[in-house]
Protein backbone atom coordinates (compact mmCIF):
# COMPACT_ATOMS: atom_id res chain seq x y z
CA UNK A 1 0.00 0.00 0.00
CA UNK A 2 1.03 3.47 -1.18
CA UNK A 3 0.47 5.26 1.99
CA UNK A 4 1.82 8.51 0.77
CA UNK A 5 -0.15 8.31 -2.39
CA UNK A 6 -2.76 7.38 -0.32
CA UNK A 7 -2.57 10.82 2.25
CA UNK A 8 -1.88 12.73 -1.41
CA UNK A 9 -5.20 11.77 -3.07
CA UNK A 10 -7.03 12.40 0.73
CA UNK A 11 -5.49 16.18 1.31
CA UNK A 12 -5.74 16.77 -3.04
CA UNK A 13 -9.70 16.00 -2.39
CA UNK A 14 -10.22 17.91 1.33
CA UNK A 15 -8.33 21.01 -0.66
CA UNK A 16 -10.68 20.88 -3.89
CA UNK A 17 -13.63 19.85 -2.15
CA UNK A 18 -13.26 23.17 0.04
CA UNK A 19 -12.46 25.12 -2.92
CA UNK A 20 -15.43 23.96 -4.93
CA UNK A 21 -17.77 24.73 -2.17
CA UNK A 22 -16.52 27.97 -1.87
CA UNK A 23 -16.78 28.55 -5.33
CA UNK A 24 -20.11 26.44 -5.96
CA UNK A 25 -22.29 27.40 -3.41
CA UNK A 26 -23.02 31.39 -4.61
CA UNK A 27 -22.81 30.13 -8.14
CA UNK A 28 -25.64 28.01 -7.88
CA UNK A 29 -27.75 30.51 -5.86
CA UNK A 30 -26.76 32.39 -8.65
CA UNK A 31 -27.92 30.29 -11.47
CA UNK A 32 -30.81 29.46 -9.20
CA UNK A 33 -32.12 33.42 -8.33
CA UNK A 34 -30.59 35.33 -11.18
CA UNK A 35 -32.60 36.64 -13.92
CA UNK A 36 -30.13 37.49 -16.43
CA UNK A 37 -30.15 35.78 -19.93
CA UNK A 38 -26.45 35.06 -19.69
CA UNK A 39 -27.16 32.35 -16.86
CA UNK A 40 -27.73 29.45 -19.06
CA UNK A 41 -24.75 30.24 -20.99
CA UNK A 42 -22.78 29.97 -17.47
CA UNK A 43 -24.74 27.13 -16.72
CA UNK A 44 -23.26 25.22 -19.65
CA UNK A 45 -19.80 25.97 -19.10
CA UNK A 46 -20.06 25.08 -15.26
CA UNK A 47 -21.66 21.82 -16.84
CA UNK A 48 -18.86 21.57 -19.57
CA UNK A 49 -16.40 19.47 -17.40
CA UNK A 50 -18.64 16.96 -16.99
CA UNK A 51 -18.78 15.69 -20.93
CA UNK A 52 -15.26 17.17 -21.84
CA UNK A 53 -12.57 13.98 -21.88
CA UNK A 54 -10.55 13.91 -19.27
CA UNK A 55 -7.64 13.46 -20.76
CA UNK A 56 -8.37 16.59 -23.11
CA UNK A 57 -9.13 18.80 -20.16
CA UNK A 58 -5.65 17.61 -18.58
CA UNK A 59 -3.97 18.32 -22.06
CA UNK A 60 -5.67 22.04 -22.41
CA UNK A 61 -4.66 23.05 -19.04
CA UNK A 62 -1.29 21.68 -19.28
CA UNK A 63 -0.95 23.86 -22.38
CA UNK A 64 -2.41 26.90 -20.46
CA UNK A 65 -0.58 26.46 -17.99
CA UNK A 66 2.81 25.71 -19.19
CA UNK A 67 5.17 27.94 -20.78
CA UNK A 68 3.59 28.17 -24.36
CA UNK A 69 1.04 31.08 -23.35
CA UNK A 70 1.25 33.94 -21.74
CA UNK A 71 -0.70 32.81 -18.49
CA UNK A 72 1.20 30.06 -18.21
CA UNK A 73 4.21 32.43 -17.74
CA UNK A 74 2.80 34.91 -15.82
CA UNK A 75 1.73 32.28 -13.47
CA UNK A 76 4.84 31.08 -13.13
CA UNK A 77 6.47 34.10 -12.90
CA UNK A 78 4.01 34.65 -9.48
CA UNK A 79 4.85 31.57 -8.28
CA UNK A 80 7.97 31.44 -8.58
CA UNK A 81 7.98 27.55 -10.27
CA UNK A 82 5.23 26.46 -13.35
CA UNK A 83 1.72 25.03 -11.85
CA UNK A 84 1.81 21.98 -14.28
CA UNK A 85 3.73 18.96 -12.87
CA UNK A 86 3.25 20.40 -9.23
CA UNK A 87 0.26 19.79 -6.48
CA UNK A 88 -1.01 23.07 -6.68
CA UNK A 89 -1.81 22.43 -10.60
CA UNK A 90 -3.40 19.20 -9.55
CA UNK A 91 -5.70 21.12 -7.31
CA UNK A 92 -6.29 23.54 -10.44
CA UNK A 93 -7.13 20.84 -12.49
CA UNK A 94 -9.23 19.12 -9.99
CA UNK A 95 -11.31 22.46 -9.30
CA UNK A 96 -12.37 22.44 -13.06
CA UNK A 97 -13.12 19.07 -13.70
CA UNK A 98 -15.41 18.41 -10.44
CA UNK A 99 -16.79 21.94 -10.76
CA UNK A 100 -20.36 20.18 -12.20
CA UNK A 101 -20.27 17.54 -9.41
CA UNK A 102 -20.35 20.38 -6.95
CA UNK A 103 -22.61 23.10 -8.89
CA UNK A 104 -25.23 20.41 -9.61
CA UNK A 105 -26.59 19.02 -6.46
CA UNK A 106 -26.38 22.41 -5.18
CA UNK A 107 -28.74 24.13 -8.36
CA UNK A 108 -31.30 21.09 -7.78
CA UNK A 109 -31.18 21.26 -4.17
CA UNK A 110 -31.28 25.47 -4.00
CA UNK A 111 -34.46 24.83 -7.06
CA UNK A 112 -36.22 23.08 -4.53
CA UNK A 113 -36.71 25.32 -2.57
CA UNK A 114 -39.92 27.25 -2.23
CA UNK A 115 -40.34 30.58 -3.81
CA UNK A 116 -42.54 31.96 -1.20
CA UNK A 117 -39.59 31.25 1.24
CA UNK A 118 -37.57 33.27 -0.75
CA UNK A 119 -39.85 35.98 -1.65
CA UNK A 120 -40.84 36.06 2.42
CA UNK A 121 -37.18 36.36 3.30
CA UNK A 122 -36.41 38.85 0.69
CA UNK A 123 -39.25 40.92 1.77
CA UNK A 124 -38.03 41.24 5.54
CA UNK A 125 -34.61 42.71 4.05
CA UNK A 126 -32.93 39.49 3.64
CA UNK A 127 -30.07 40.65 0.90
CA UNK A 128 -28.14 37.60 -1.44
CA UNK A 129 -25.67 36.73 1.64
CA UNK A 130 -27.99 36.17 3.86
CA UNK A 131 -30.95 34.17 1.49
CA UNK A 132 -27.92 31.50 0.56
CA UNK A 133 -26.49 30.91 4.50
CA UNK A 134 -30.14 31.17 6.27
CA UNK A 135 -32.43 30.12 3.85
CA UNK A 136 -31.24 27.94 0.66
CA UNK A 137 -28.32 26.25 2.67
CA UNK A 138 -29.82 25.02 5.59
CA UNK A 139 -32.93 23.89 3.57
CA UNK A 140 -30.92 22.30 0.68
CA UNK A 141 -28.59 20.79 3.56
CA UNK A 142 -28.96 17.17 1.53
CA UNK A 143 -27.84 18.53 -1.34
CA UNK A 144 -24.79 20.40 0.16
CA UNK A 145 -24.13 16.59 1.41
CA UNK A 146 -24.38 15.06 -1.90
CA UNK A 147 -21.98 18.26 -3.41
CA UNK A 148 -19.36 17.47 -1.08
CA UNK A 149 -19.32 13.76 -1.24
CA UNK A 150 -19.77 13.65 -4.59
CA UNK A 151 -17.04 16.76 -5.20
CA UNK A 152 -14.30 14.25 -2.66
CA UNK A 153 -15.28 11.42 -4.40
CA UNK A 154 -14.46 12.64 -7.99
CA UNK A 155 -11.30 14.13 -7.14
CA UNK A 156 -9.75 10.82 -5.18
CA UNK A 157 -10.59 8.60 -8.36
CA UNK A 158 -9.37 11.08 -11.56
CA UNK A 159 -6.81 10.15 -13.50
CA UNK A 160 -7.15 11.41 -17.35
CA UNK A 161 -6.23 14.83 -15.74
CA UNK A 162 -4.23 14.27 -13.37
CA UNK A 163 -1.92 11.67 -15.40
CA UNK A 164 -2.08 14.76 -18.03
CA UNK A 165 -1.21 17.83 -15.94
CA UNK A 166 0.62 16.24 -12.77
CA UNK A 167 2.08 13.00 -14.12
CA UNK A 168 3.62 10.89 -11.78
CA UNK A 169 6.08 12.52 -8.89
CA UNK A 170 5.66 10.66 -6.02
CA UNK A 171 4.73 12.87 -2.99
CA UNK A 172 3.20 15.69 -5.54
CA UNK A 173 1.51 14.61 -7.94
CA UNK A 174 1.07 10.65 -7.72
CA UNK A 175 -2.25 10.01 -6.36
CA UNK A 176 -3.79 6.25 -5.71
CA UNK A 177 -5.17 6.24 -9.22
CA UNK A 178 -2.12 7.10 -10.65
CA UNK A 179 -0.29 4.38 -8.43
CA UNK A 180 -3.35 1.44 -9.68
CA UNK A 181 -2.01 2.47 -13.30
CA UNK A 182 1.40 1.80 -12.19
CA UNK A 183 0.39 -1.63 -9.98
CA UNK A 184 -1.24 -2.69 -13.62
CA UNK A 185 1.48 -1.81 -15.86
CA UNK A 186 3.90 -3.71 -13.99
CA UNK A 187 1.16 -6.83 -13.40
CA UNK A 188 0.99 -6.56 -9.97
CA UNK A 189 -2.34 -7.64 -9.86
CA UNK A 190 -2.40 -8.08 -5.85
CA UNK A 191 -1.01 -4.99 -4.89
CA UNK A 192 -3.83 -3.36 -7.94
CA UNK A 193 -6.22 -5.24 -6.63
CA UNK A 194 -5.42 -3.81 -3.08
CA UNK A 195 -5.35 -0.36 -4.16
CA UNK A 196 -8.66 -0.81 -6.75
CA UNK A 197 -10.55 -2.26 -2.90
CA UNK A 198 -9.51 1.19 -1.33
CA UNK A 199 -10.93 3.18 -3.96
CA UNK A 200 -14.05 1.17 -4.10
CA UNK A 201 -14.86 0.69 -0.65
CA UNK A 202 -14.22 4.90 -0.35
CA UNK A 203 -16.87 5.39 -3.12
CA UNK A 204 -19.32 2.90 -1.48
CA UNK A 205 -19.23 4.30 2.10
CA UNK A 206 -19.68 7.50 0.73
CA UNK A 207 -22.72 6.45 -1.59
CA UNK A 208 -24.07 4.91 1.53
CA UNK A 209 -23.54 8.13 3.72
CA UNK A 210 -25.18 10.25 0.90
CA UNK A 211 -28.57 7.73 0.34
CA UNK A 212 -28.95 7.31 4.00
CA UNK A 213 -29.18 10.92 4.44
CA UNK A 214 -31.30 11.74 1.76
CA UNK A 215 -33.93 8.65 1.57
CA UNK A 216 -36.08 10.85 3.84
CA UNK A 217 -38.30 13.77 1.79
CA UNK A 218 -36.60 17.63 2.03
CA UNK A 219 -38.17 19.41 5.39
CA UNK A 220 -41.90 20.46 4.62
CA UNK A 221 -40.64 24.00 3.01
CA UNK A 222 -44.25 25.12 3.68
CA UNK A 223 -46.58 25.44 6.44
CA UNK A 224 -48.77 22.67 7.89
CA UNK A 225 -51.38 21.15 8.07
CA UNK A 226 -55.18 23.25 8.13
CA UNK B 1 -50.93 57.99 0.47
CA UNK B 2 -50.22 55.17 -2.06
CA UNK B 3 -50.03 56.33 -5.44
CA UNK B 4 -49.29 53.59 -8.57
CA UNK B 5 -49.75 54.01 -12.14
CA UNK B 6 -48.58 50.29 -13.84
CA UNK B 7 -48.54 48.36 -16.82
CA UNK B 8 -47.58 44.52 -16.38
CA UNK B 9 -47.95 41.69 -18.77
CA UNK B 10 -47.28 38.22 -17.37
CA UNK B 11 -48.02 35.63 -20.28
CA UNK B 12 -51.28 36.38 -21.41
CA UNK B 13 -52.75 38.29 -18.83
CA UNK B 14 -52.40 42.32 -18.99
CA UNK B 15 -52.48 44.59 -15.82
CA UNK B 16 -52.73 48.24 -15.93
CA UNK B 17 -54.02 50.23 -13.33
CA UNK B 18 -53.47 53.41 -11.94
CA UNK B 19 -54.71 55.29 -8.88
CA UNK B 20 -53.98 56.67 -5.44
CA UNK B 21 -55.05 55.07 -2.01
CA UNK B 22 -55.98 57.51 0.29
CA UNK B 23 -57.84 55.80 2.87
CA UNK B 24 -56.07 53.90 6.07
CA UNK B 25 -57.19 50.43 4.58
CA UNK B 26 -58.08 49.98 1.12
CA UNK B 27 -59.76 46.49 -0.17
CA UNK B 28 -58.78 45.69 -3.49
CA UNK B 29 -62.07 43.41 -4.66
CA UNK B 30 -62.19 40.70 -8.01
CA UNK B 31 -62.53 37.41 -8.87
CA UNK B 32 -59.42 34.96 -8.79
CA UNK B 33 -57.63 35.98 -11.90
CA UNK B 34 -58.42 39.25 -11.85
CA UNK B 35 -54.87 40.68 -10.95
CA UNK B 36 -55.00 40.92 -7.16
CA UNK B 37 -52.17 38.89 -6.47
CA UNK B 38 -49.85 40.51 -9.35
CA UNK B 39 -50.54 44.04 -8.04
CA UNK B 40 -49.51 43.49 -4.55
CA UNK B 41 -46.01 41.41 -5.77
CA UNK B 42 -45.60 44.73 -7.97
CA UNK B 43 -46.54 47.16 -4.42
CA UNK B 44 -44.00 44.91 -2.90
CA UNK B 45 -41.49 45.01 -5.13
CA UNK B 46 -40.90 41.53 -6.05
CA UNK B 47 -41.56 41.84 -9.17
CA UNK B 48 -41.22 44.73 -11.68
CA UNK B 49 -43.67 46.19 -14.15
CA UNK B 50 -42.93 46.44 -17.83
CA UNK B 51 -43.36 50.26 -17.24
CA UNK B 52 -44.68 52.18 -14.57
CA UNK B 53 -44.53 54.18 -10.90
CA UNK B 54 -45.17 53.51 -7.33
CA UNK B 55 -45.03 56.00 -4.48
CA UNK B 56 -45.40 55.47 -1.16
CA UNK B 57 -46.37 59.00 0.84
CA UNK B 58 -44.70 60.93 -2.11
CA UNK B 59 -41.52 58.94 -2.03
CA UNK B 60 -41.43 56.69 -5.09
CA UNK B 61 -40.59 52.89 -4.37
CA UNK B 62 -40.66 51.78 -8.31
CA UNK B 63 -40.17 54.09 -11.30
CA UNK B 64 -39.80 52.78 -14.72
CA UNK B 65 -38.73 56.21 -16.53
CA UNK B 66 -35.78 56.53 -14.28
CA UNK B 67 -35.02 52.67 -13.49
CA UNK B 68 -35.88 52.84 -9.80
CA UNK B 69 -37.11 49.73 -8.39
CA UNK B 70 -36.01 49.60 -4.65
CA UNK B 71 -35.92 45.60 -3.71
CA UNK B 72 -38.45 44.48 -1.33
CA UNK B 73 -37.69 44.49 1.97
CA UNK B 74 -35.84 48.42 1.58
CA UNK B 75 -39.45 49.72 0.29
CA UNK B 76 -41.29 49.43 4.21
CA UNK B 77 -43.80 47.63 2.76
CA UNK B 78 -44.60 44.15 4.25
CA UNK B 79 -46.90 41.31 2.18
CA UNK B 80 -48.90 38.77 4.26
CA UNK B 81 -50.19 35.88 1.68
CA UNK B 82 -52.29 33.46 1.64
CA UNK B 83 -49.55 30.72 1.85
CA UNK B 84 -47.89 31.69 5.29
CA UNK B 85 -44.42 30.24 3.62
CA UNK B 86 -42.94 30.13 7.57
CA UNK B 87 -39.43 29.06 6.92
CA UNK B 88 -39.83 25.62 8.60
CA UNK B 89 -35.87 25.24 10.08
CA UNK B 90 -36.93 28.25 12.53
CA UNK B 91 -39.00 27.95 15.56
CA UNK B 92 -42.27 30.40 15.16
CA UNK B 93 -40.09 33.11 17.98
CA UNK B 94 -37.20 33.19 15.01
CA UNK B 95 -39.23 33.49 11.73
CA UNK B 96 -41.00 36.67 13.34
CA UNK B 97 -37.47 37.93 14.85
CA UNK B 98 -35.93 37.14 10.93
CA UNK B 99 -36.82 40.93 10.10
CA UNK B 100 -35.03 42.45 13.08
CA UNK B 101 -31.34 42.14 12.22
CA UNK B 102 -30.94 45.53 13.06
CA UNK B 103 -32.14 45.65 17.13
CA UNK B 104 -30.48 44.39 19.72
CA UNK B 105 -31.04 41.30 21.42
CA UNK B 106 -33.45 42.37 23.83
CA UNK B 107 -35.12 44.51 21.66
CA UNK B 108 -35.59 41.83 19.17
CA UNK B 109 -37.45 39.69 21.78
CA UNK B 110 -39.76 42.27 23.44
CA UNK B 111 -40.57 43.17 19.64
CA UNK B 112 -40.78 39.06 19.08
CA UNK B 113 -43.03 39.29 22.27
CA UNK B 114 -45.19 41.79 21.03
CA UNK B 115 -46.56 40.96 17.68
CA UNK B 116 -46.89 36.90 18.29
CA UNK B 117 -49.74 38.77 21.62
CA UNK B 118 -51.06 41.10 18.53
CA UNK B 119 -51.70 38.05 16.10
CA UNK B 120 -52.58 35.97 19.03
CA UNK B 121 -49.77 33.40 19.06
CA UNK B 122 -48.07 33.90 22.14
CA UNK B 123 -48.25 30.74 23.16
CA UNK B 124 -46.86 29.13 20.12
CA UNK B 125 -43.09 31.13 20.17
CA UNK B 126 -41.30 28.13 20.62
CA UNK B 127 -43.40 25.63 18.17
CA UNK B 128 -42.01 24.56 14.66
CA UNK B 129 -43.84 25.96 11.84
CA UNK B 130 -44.65 22.29 10.58
CA UNK B 131 -46.50 21.42 13.78
CA UNK B 132 -49.01 24.68 13.44
CA UNK B 133 -52.42 25.27 12.02
CA UNK B 134 -53.17 26.65 8.74
CA UNK B 135 -54.85 29.38 11.45
CA UNK B 136 -51.92 29.34 13.66
CA UNK B 137 -49.79 29.70 10.97
CA UNK B 138 -50.96 32.34 9.43
CA UNK B 139 -51.68 34.33 12.49
CA UNK B 140 -47.30 34.41 12.57
CA UNK B 141 -47.32 35.06 9.13
CA UNK B 142 -48.93 37.93 9.84
CA UNK B 143 -46.71 38.31 13.14
CA UNK B 144 -43.68 38.19 11.14
CA UNK B 145 -44.69 40.66 8.63
CA UNK B 146 -45.18 43.58 11.00
CA UNK B 147 -42.65 43.12 13.13
CA UNK B 148 -39.89 45.18 10.81
CA UNK B 149 -42.41 48.19 11.78
CA UNK B 150 -43.51 48.65 7.91
CA UNK B 151 -45.24 51.59 6.48
CA UNK B 152 -47.30 49.63 3.88
CA UNK B 153 -49.12 46.76 5.01
CA UNK B 154 -50.20 44.61 2.25
CA UNK B 155 -52.44 41.48 2.73
CA UNK B 156 -53.74 38.78 0.15
CA UNK B 157 -56.40 36.68 1.73
CA UNK B 158 -54.31 36.54 5.01
CA UNK B 159 -57.18 34.71 7.11
CA UNK B 160 -58.45 32.49 4.75
CA UNK B 161 -58.20 29.22 7.18
CA UNK B 162 -59.24 31.30 10.33
CA UNK B 163 -63.09 30.81 11.07
CA UNK B 164 -64.79 34.00 10.95
CA UNK B 165 -64.99 34.54 13.97
CA UNK B 166 -61.59 34.65 14.63
CA UNK B 167 -60.73 36.07 12.14
CA UNK B 168 -63.03 38.99 12.64
CA UNK B 169 -61.71 39.17 16.20
CA UNK B 170 -57.99 39.68 14.83
CA UNK B 171 -58.77 41.99 12.04
CA UNK B 172 -60.33 44.30 14.52
CA UNK B 173 -56.92 44.34 16.75
CA UNK B 174 -55.17 44.48 13.56
CA UNK B 175 -57.45 47.69 12.29
CA UNK B 176 -56.31 49.33 15.85
CA UNK B 177 -53.21 48.74 15.57
CA UNK B 178 -51.99 50.03 12.22
CA UNK B 179 -54.18 53.41 13.31
CA UNK B 180 -52.18 53.70 16.06
CA UNK B 181 -49.20 52.65 13.91
CA UNK B 182 -49.86 54.90 10.91
CA UNK B 183 -49.57 51.75 9.16
CA UNK B 184 -51.50 51.89 5.25
CA UNK B 185 -53.10 48.55 4.41
CA UNK B 186 -54.43 46.87 1.41
CA UNK B 187 -56.00 43.75 1.81
CA UNK B 188 -57.00 41.61 -1.90
CA UNK B 189 -60.02 39.24 -1.49
CA UNK B 190 -62.55 37.57 -3.43
CA UNK B 191 -64.79 37.16 -0.69
CA UNK B 192 -67.74 40.12 -0.86
CA UNK B 193 -68.70 39.69 2.63
CA UNK B 194 -65.29 40.43 4.16
CA UNK B 195 -65.04 43.56 1.47
CA UNK B 196 -68.64 44.82 2.70
CA UNK B 197 -67.88 44.37 6.40
CA UNK B 198 -64.92 46.27 6.54
CA UNK B 199 -66.57 49.23 5.01
CA UNK B 200 -63.41 50.18 3.58
CA UNK B 201 -62.33 52.11 0.21
CA UNK B 202 -62.63 49.49 -2.34
CA UNK B 203 -60.74 49.24 -5.94
CA UNK B 204 -63.08 46.76 -7.80
CA UNK B 205 -60.28 44.58 -10.25
CA UNK B 206 -61.87 43.13 -13.32
CA UNK B 207 -59.44 41.29 -15.75
CA UNK B 208 -56.38 43.45 -14.89
CA UNK B 209 -58.14 46.79 -15.28
CA UNK B 210 -59.47 49.20 -12.64
CA UNK B 211 -63.41 48.72 -13.00
CA UNK B 212 -64.23 50.79 -10.11
CA UNK B 213 -62.58 52.68 -6.84
CA UNK B 214 -65.02 54.26 -3.79
CA UNK B 215 -66.65 53.09 -1.11
CA UNK B 216 -67.71 49.48 -0.54
CA UNK B 217 -70.93 50.43 -0.33
CA UNK B 218 -70.87 51.97 -3.30
CA UNK B 219 -68.47 50.13 -5.59
CA UNK B 220 -69.92 46.93 -4.43
CA UNK B 221 -73.63 47.42 -4.29
CA UNK B 222 -74.75 45.09 -7.39
CA UNK B 223 -72.23 42.12 -5.81
CA UNK B 224 -73.93 43.42 -1.97
CA UNK B 225 -77.63 42.90 -3.88
CA UNK B 226 -76.77 39.64 -5.02
CA UNK B 227 -75.59 38.46 -1.33
CA UNK B 228 -78.77 39.83 0.12
CA UNK B 229 -80.74 37.88 -2.53
CA UNK B 230 -79.11 34.94 -2.06
CA UNK B 231 -79.71 34.80 1.70
CA UNK B 232 -83.12 35.74 2.02
CA UNK B 233 -83.00 33.02 -0.47
CA UNK B 234 -82.24 30.39 1.86
CA UNK B 235 -84.31 32.27 4.96
CA UNK B 236 -87.45 31.44 2.80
Amino acid sequence: MDWQAFALSLRLATVTTAILLAIAVPLAALLVLGRSRWLAALEALATLPMVLPPTVLGFFLLVLLGPRTAFGRGITALLGHPLAFSFNGLVVGSVIYSLPFAVQPLVAGFASVDTALVDAARLLGAGPVRLVTSILVPLARRSLLAAIVLSFLHTIGEFGVVLMLGGDIPGSTRTLSIVLYNQVENFDYAAANHTAAILLGMSVLALALIYSKTQKPESAHGVGRA
Amino acid sequence: MLEFSLDARRGRFHLEVECAFASDWTVVFGPSGSGKSTLLRLLAGLDRPTRGRIALDAHALTDSATGLHLPAGHRHTALVAQQPALFPHLTVAANVAYGLRSLDRPARATRVAEMLALAGATDLASRRPQSLSGGEAQRVALARALAPAPRLLLLDEPFSALDGVASDALLERLQLWLKENQVQAVMATHDVTDALAMGAEVLLLREGRLAALGPAAQVLAAERERLMVRLQGRSD
